[in-house]
């Protein structure tokens, strides 16, 4: 047996409530005993259209988080934006519909061992999975700050719950409709230099991401990104969702974004050459 | 027809398999991914993605696009090269007991011989396919598949190298007028055994920035799109050439599905795209695939194996 994907099945589960929230739909499904091995970061492949549909790939989301307590035993949330003909499907199945999934699947954010001062910045629904991280962040002593950024007040998600587990939650929009006027990224260089940032995490745009481990480079701060590729199988197998990055020796070796990540280092990640062509090893 | 009493067995060329579902090169990576999910023991072989001589990263993101049905894909070639390959990938999959059909594509005719020169004396491998149809190169004359004469040169290498060490098998495409009349020219080159089809050039232009969608302009269509296309390249190469094993796949999703191209003529079915859908496909299509043939009153694969070529009492 490999380590690639230990401890992902293949399940049926139902889903238990599924609600609009802002432009987004929080989806509750249970999932049964695989929540134990949910991590933030980790993500479900579902399968969408039902079955004579022609759409014959997977969807790849975000596992917001998970609970094994409660009256359906394991369950999982997703934040799911309603933009493509699968999401859309996934927005309008009703409660006890059957959903088939894979999970968990990916390389999830890593937790430091000792406490550190951890800076969470999530864009648009990229902010999802960061409350679940919050929590296990909290939990080992951490200190959690939290950003949210978003072109406008209505791509913000951020729940009431959600914010009891950070420290300190600020948010910005590039229309001003809500919080201060502006990006994510630009409080970083002060934070950063007032020493108040050890590890980054972060989950959006590929854009944000690449502007974080600008922002980052030269600096003694982890950057640990959860990046966005389109995937057509989320095991694997595909070969379709790639990233170039950077080996130790200087190399460029195409890794996958599903099993070595979605979580990468910021700062391996060769941003500059992400859909470039012509690339040798 | 008792299950127990069935045989379910298949040969391609001097290779013989306990099951005739197969994995499609490309689509299992090098067979680890798809462990977590079913014993690799299971089916009739892993069949490897195409490997080359040195690394190679492949081109550029975006390289999928989901169409009606299908998708297209353009990774080109990704790979670790034949060292790290045969240092790992192989090892591994022998450890755990997988039946291994290593894929090879070449730049030129030399390399797929020096290729073969190196899968020669590997232990646990049942066969080679030799992929002369990939469609994600950059330039289209090196799809030797498409000219008769280069398809002969690079079988020619490759047989010269093996002699009669392990099975041959070439991997065609669809892109071409007469498919049959290729397939003539590897057999006669020495190709023990053909796998029909490999992915159908396509494109997609994003209507949004109005350029080819995929990084590298244009992919190979897969899925249940090409399905009749598939059934269409195996039911001519088996009319023309009824003695030559084939290995059938494009678009097979289901028992039914691989039924079918057993009927067309083919000796085994590749499941490739429907493992990315669902990463339990192989052995949901080898289940119901039994199960169908069984029903049927077939005593074994071999007696399916081009079924629909018989006479029809209407017009014998």
């Amino acid at each position: 047996m490999s380590s690639i994907n230990r401890h992902s099945q293949q399940v049926v589960a139902t889903i238990l409530s599924n609600k609009r929230v802002g432009q987004y739909h929080q989806i509750l499904i249970n999932v049964g005993e695989i929540v134990k091995h949910c991590k933030p970061g980790n993500f479900v492949a579902i399968k969408v259209g039902g079955d004579h549909s022609s759409l014959i790939l997977r969807r790849a989301f975000a596992i917001s988080r998970v609970s094994d307590r409660g009256e359906y035993g394991g369950t999982m949330e997703l934040i799911v934006a309603p933009h493509g003909s699968g999401s859309r499907w996934l927005c309008t199945q009703e409660v006890g519909s059957s959903l088939d999934l894979v999970a968990p699947l990916g390389t999830p954010f890593g937790i430091p061992t000792e406490p550190v001062q951890a800076l969470l910045i999530g864009g648009g629904y990229g902010s999802a999975p960061l409350f679940g991280l919050a929590e296990v962040l909290k939990a080992r002593g951490c200190r959690v700050d939290m950003i949210l950024g978003a072109s406008t007040v209505a791509k913000i998600y951020a729940p009431i719950e959600g914010k009891r587990s950070v420290n300190s939650l600020k948010i910005y929009t590039e229309d001003g409709s809500t919080g201060e006027m502006g990006k994510v990224t630009d409080p970083l260089p002060s934070l950063i230099s007032e020493g108040a940032v050890d590890v980054i995490y972060s989950c959006g745009p590929m854009g944000m991401l690449q502007a974080i481990s600008g922002i980052t480079s030269n600096t003694d701060v982890v950057h640990q990104c959860a990046v966005e590729e389109s995937m057509a199988c989320g095991v694997g197998i595909c070969m379709t969702c790639v990233l170039p990055v950077r080996k130790s020796d200087g190399s460029i070796a195409m890794l996958r974004s599903c099993i070595d990540g979605p979580v990468m280092d910021g700062s391996s990640v060769a941003w500059e050459l992400v859909g470039k062509n012509a690339m040798t090893p | 027809m008792r299950e127990s009493s069935f045989d379910f067995s298949t040969t391609l060329g001097s290779a013989w398999f306990p099951a005739p579902v197969f994995t499609a090169s490309g689509c299992a990576s090098s067979g680890r991914e798809l462990s977590q999910f079913f014993p690799l023991d299971e089916i009739g072989a892993v069949v490897t993605k195409s490997v080359m001589l040195k690394e190679r990263l492949g081109r550029p993101t975006p390289r999928m696009a989901e169409t009606p049905s299908g998708m297209l894909n353009s990774i080109g070639l990704q790979g670790p090269g034949i060292d790290a390959f045969l240092a790992k990938d192989v090892p591994w999959l022998v450890e755990n007991k997988a039946r291994v059909i290593v894929s090879i594509a070449g730049e030129t005719v030399d390399e797929y011989g020096v290729l073969a020169r190196r899968l020669r004396s590997v232990p646990g491998i049942s066969a080679v396919e030799v992929n002369i149809s990939c469609p994600n190169v950059d330039n289209r004359g090196l799809v030797f598949a498409c000219d008769p004469e280069s398809a002969k040169a690079v079988v020619e290498s490759v047989r010269r190298t093996l002699a009669g060490d392990l099975p041959i098998i070439v991997k065609l495409s669809p892109d071409v007028t007469n498919i049959a009349s290729i397939a003539r020219v590897v057999v006669d080159a020495g190709a023990d055994a053909l796998a029909l089809i490999n992915t159908l050039l396509g494109m997609v232009i994003n209507t949004d920035t109005m350029f080819p969608h995929l990084g590298g302009k244009t992919g190979g269509l897969s899925g249940p799109a090409i399905r009749p296309v598939a059934v269409r390249a195996i039911f001519q190469v088996h009319e023309a050439l009824p003695k030559v094993p084939i290995l059938g796949m494009g678009g097979v999703r289901t028992g039914r599905d691989a039924f079918e191209m057993i009927l067309a003529g083919a000796s085994g079915v590749s499941v490739g795209t429907a493992s990315f859908g669902n990463p339990t496909a192989l052995i949901d299509v080898q289940n119901e695939l039994k199960q169908l043939l069984i029903s049927k009153g077939f005593n074994s694969v071999q007696e399916a194996v081009g079924f629909a070529h018989r006479p029809s009492k209407a017009n014998p």
